[in-house]
């Protein structure tokens, strides 16, 4: 692909606190879409959004079963962009902050997520074509 | 001639630092580069046709491109005929082009 790009995204916030995890992740699937290559740094906080242990739960306020409650995982959808990417030809290289992932005891993460080191993100902006970083407030 | 794509996700009525990120754009556009403000989350609330902010006003003014996050705009109840003078409903689409074209980009 002639005008295949490599965008690297640095994100901090935790899931389910902020619109910025959504607006990062619609922003990652549109750049998959297209089948750029994708770097993302997740630091901070953010290294939970692919935290395998997330679980859809049932909602006895509302009355809902877990199917029913329906509630959004952010590790499927970190699944879903990685997958997006490799089947239009790109691929997202998603790497965790080691040193925030032990502080938080997040290590379990979903496959194609790996661990690194702020050197990482540096590697990845140097490679690629621009880099967005999305801070905390 | 340089390109700046610039995002703010913060509601200017909850956050005064947003007006700075504004005169940021302003001052850029100015200075003759070529700038995109994009609105974006809580920050297209103040592309309302009726808010009480005139800063936006000025923005546009300066030659300042101001779109706005057609999904946040959809979120918030906000009509594209709704918006204030100055102001374009656009896809998020527009950010990965930017990015993509190599602008130099600030989210706020």
């Amino acid at each position: 692909m002639a005008d295949k790009k490599t965008l690297t995204f640095a994100l901090m916030d935790a899931p389910y606190e902020n619109a910025r995890s959504t607006t990062a992740l619609r922003l990652i699937n549109i750049a998959a879409k297209r089948g750029y290559d994708i770097n993302v740094f997740a630091y901070e906080g953010a290294v939970f959004l692919p935290f395998a242990g997330q679980q859809a739960h049932p909602n006895p306020v509302h009355g809902h079963d877990a199917e029913q409650e329906d509630h959004p995982l952010p590790k499927e959808w970190v699944e879903a962009v990685i997958k997006e990417a490799a089947k239009n030809g790109g691929k997202v290289d998603w790497v965790n902050c080691g040193l925030c992932v032990d502080e938080r005891g997040a290590g379990d993460a979903v496959e194609g997520v790996r661990r690194g080191t702020p050197g990482d993100f540096w590697n990845m902006a140097e490679s690629s074509d621009n880099t967005l970083v999305i801070p905390t407030k | 001639m340089a390109q700046y794509l610039l995002i703010e996700s913060r509601d200017p009525f909850d956050s005064n630092d947003v007006q700075n990120f504004y005169g940021l754009a302003s001052g850029l556009a100015k200075e003759g580069n070529e700038v995109t403000l994009f609105l974006v989350q809580n920050g297209v609330l103040a592309a309302r046709q009726n808010a009480r902010f005139a800063a936006l006003g000025a923005v546009a003014s300066a030659g300042v491109e101001i779109l706005a996050d057609d999904f946040s705009l959809d979120e918030r109840g906000i009509v594209t005929g709704g918006l204030a003078s100055g102001v374009k409903a656009a896809p998020l689409d527009i950010v990965i082009d930017q990015l993509a074209q190599g602008r130099k980009a600030i989210w706020h």
